[in-house]
């Protein structure tokens, strides 16, 4: 495996104002950068002779609701020359457009409709943004926190209709979330108070 | 006089025997050619992720033997992965053979069912049947050691959870012995076959280049000539301290991706031959009482015991602030986890990267230009499963 260290370096140096934020942890190299910057940095990644990240494996978003700039879009890159590594990560707002890869990497097309049908994240220039997973007609986005766990709509065939109808959900108990946090180990004012 | 080109629409699938699973896939068709492909996935959506954001690390184990299920410890084994190197735990040395052996079996169970069915695809009934046999013994194994078929749910965090059973290595060893025998009973079925080969040479040809773009991996990148192994690249448990190679194809057809797939079961069954040697005796999962229960014995007597028991059962454990991507050679190709844990007893965040899903995507690449009757062999060798895929 190359030297991660050198690697960073290389990368801070080269992209400089482009990155904002580079460390290494269990084996990878965890970049932040801004939205606007995406495609440089990763044209970069993927051309320059040191780098050869060619292959794209992921991409992903995580959602954090509390803050202002919401969503984390999170980019996972292979090099197989350099065997390393590379996770690139941004925040955005739930407005915000984020450029899309198909024209540098084509497996980014599935990947980003994947992110748009999970967290309703839109992308600039993606040849067909349409759902993927979930079903024709779906409302939401399922893997933002708000959304319920048990979804809005269940389905069933109606005998009386002869077809598959959609109903709300009715559930016989609701879901029920157990709050087992250990007060002795977890609580922050409780460990405060021993040290004194 | 110029003529109006008409195409045709044609839904193959949802419920197609040759999509090998729930697929809808619309094919524009000039003639018998294919213009375009579009799948249309997502019919087996279960919303695995949002569940596992749901659940403690232990009951989000048993999500994963749902994906691929065909190979399902090899999935666990990512997930496992993923929390010990937050968590930063040793696996015992025994604990490691047992699971390696465990996922090779997985492979051997994924490549059986591959291939016989691309065979049955293209119009050969007899592979699947011996083919059957085998992963009806192999899935004995499993339910020896786990208790269960198919959905295993035996690895854990820090090892697995029960040492093997007695005698189990012993017929291990024995299935080991006889299968080198069945695998060239496939072939002489198969690979000098006239028919199979009419099928599936310079069918669905991947180039090196546009394998690595389309995110291909495993059996899909090392037909097209890429010599990538997750194994043997970047090893995981421990794979280095076993002997093996790595079959690399040459066209990147459907041929070769078959031939690849052959070679690597034979690999598979030397790896677990070697594990078997071996093993040594010793514990079989982390003895940290903070995140493996203790065993059953102790409960009676130990009040701490007793305490971790609960705890472990009620709340879980927790895993410290912190992210990471961890991915594992499953027989289909790259199985990523990529893990965001907040502290709590919960997962943040847990994508999983499945390699069918990025296969599948170049579907409409692939088949541009072959005939309709292609298209079961192209689908056939990218060996596509859809509880990975729609998760």
């Amino acid at each position: 495996m190359k030297n991660l260290n050198d690697l960073e370096k290389k990368i801070n140096s080269e992209l400089a104002t482009k990155v904002k934020n580079t460390k290494i942890n269990h084996n990878h190299i965890y970049i932040s950068i801004e939205n606007e910057n995406l495609l440089e940095v990763v044209l970069f990644l993927k051309n320059n002779n040191q780098t050869k990240f060619k292959q794209l494996i992921d991409i992903t978003a995580v959602d954090y609701p509390e803050n202002e700039r919401r969503f984390k879009l999170v980019y996972l890159f292979l090099s197989h020359e350099f065997n390393s590594r590379i996770i690139l990560d941004f925040f955005i707002n739930e407005n915000e457009i984020v450029t899309s890869l198909t024209s540098v990497f084509p497996s980014s097309n599935w990947m980003e409709r994947e992110v748009f049908d999970m967290y309703g994240v839109k992308f600039k220039d993606h040849p067909d943004l349409r759902r993927i997973l979930t079903d024709y007609g779906f409302k939401g986005h399922p893997l933002r926190k708000d959304f319920p766990l048990t979804g809005h709509n269940e389905v069933r065939y109606s005998e009386d209709d002869k077809k598959v109808i959609y109903e709300p959900v009715k559930l016989e108990q609701n879901y029920r979330n157990f709050d087992y946090e250990s007060p002795w180990e977890g609580t922050e004012y409780i460990k405060n108070q021993t040290k004194k | 006089m110029t003529k109006e080109k008409k195409t045709l629409n044609l839904n193959f699938g949802p419920q197609h025997p040759a999509a090998h699973g729930v697929l809808r896939l619309i094919l524009e068709l000039d003639g018998e050619v294919v213009e375009h492909a579009d799948p249309h996935i997502g019919l087996l959506h279960r919303g695995t992720e949002k569940l596992i954001e749901n659940k403690t690390y232990l009951q989000a184990l048993p999500y994963f033997d749902r994906l691929d299920y065909v190979a399902p410890m090899n999935q666990e084994h990512a997930f496992a992965l993923a929390v010990e190197k937050i968590l930063n735990i040793e696996v015992p040395i025994r604990a490691q053979f047992i699971r390696v052996m465990f996922c090779e079996i997985g492979r051997i169970l994924s490549h059986i069912l591959n291939i016989t069915t691309q065979a049955l695809d293209v119009g050969a009934l007899t592979p699947s049947l011996w083919g059957f046999e085998e992963r009806e013994t192999l899935m004995t194994f499993y339910e020896r050691v786990s208790g269960s078929r198919l959905h295993a749910n035996y690895f854990r965090t820090g090892g697995v959870h029960q040492d093997l059973p007695r005698g189990l290595s012993d017929d291990i060893a024995q299935f080991c012995q006889n299968f080198p025998k069945v695998i060239n009973d496939l072939e002489t079925l198969l690979t000098d076959n006239r028919i199979f080969k009419q099928r599936n040479v310079d069918i669905g040809i991947v180039s090196k280049q546009d394998a690595l773009d389309y995110s291909f991996s495993g059996v899909m990148l090392r037909g097209s000539g890429v010599a990538w192994d997750l194994r043997k690249s970047q090893p995981y448990e421990c794979y280095d301290q076993l002997d093996f190679k790595i079959p690399i194809g040459k066209n990147g057809d459907c041929y070769d991706r078959y031939l690849c797939r052959i070679e690597e079961m034979k690999e598979s069954v030397d790896i677990i031959n070697q594990c078997l040697v071996k093993m040594p005796s010793g514990p079989i999962k982390s003895l940290d009482g903070k995140i493996s229960p203790p065993p059953k014995k102790e409960l009676k007597e130990s009040m701490e015991a007793l305490i971790h028991h609960f705890k472990l059962f009620t709340e879980g454990y927790r895993v410290k602030k912190d992210e990471t991507y961890v991915a594992v050679e499953a027989p289909k190709g790259e199985f990523g986890v990529y893990l965001i844990s907040d502290g709590s007893s919960k997962p943040y965040k847990c994508k999983i990267r499945a390699p069918g899903f990025s296969h599948l995507q170049a579907m409409d690449y692939l088949i541009k230009g072959h005939m309709l009757a292609d298209v079961p062999a192209v689908l056939g060798s990218m060996d596509v499963v859809f509880g990975e895929i729609d998760r």
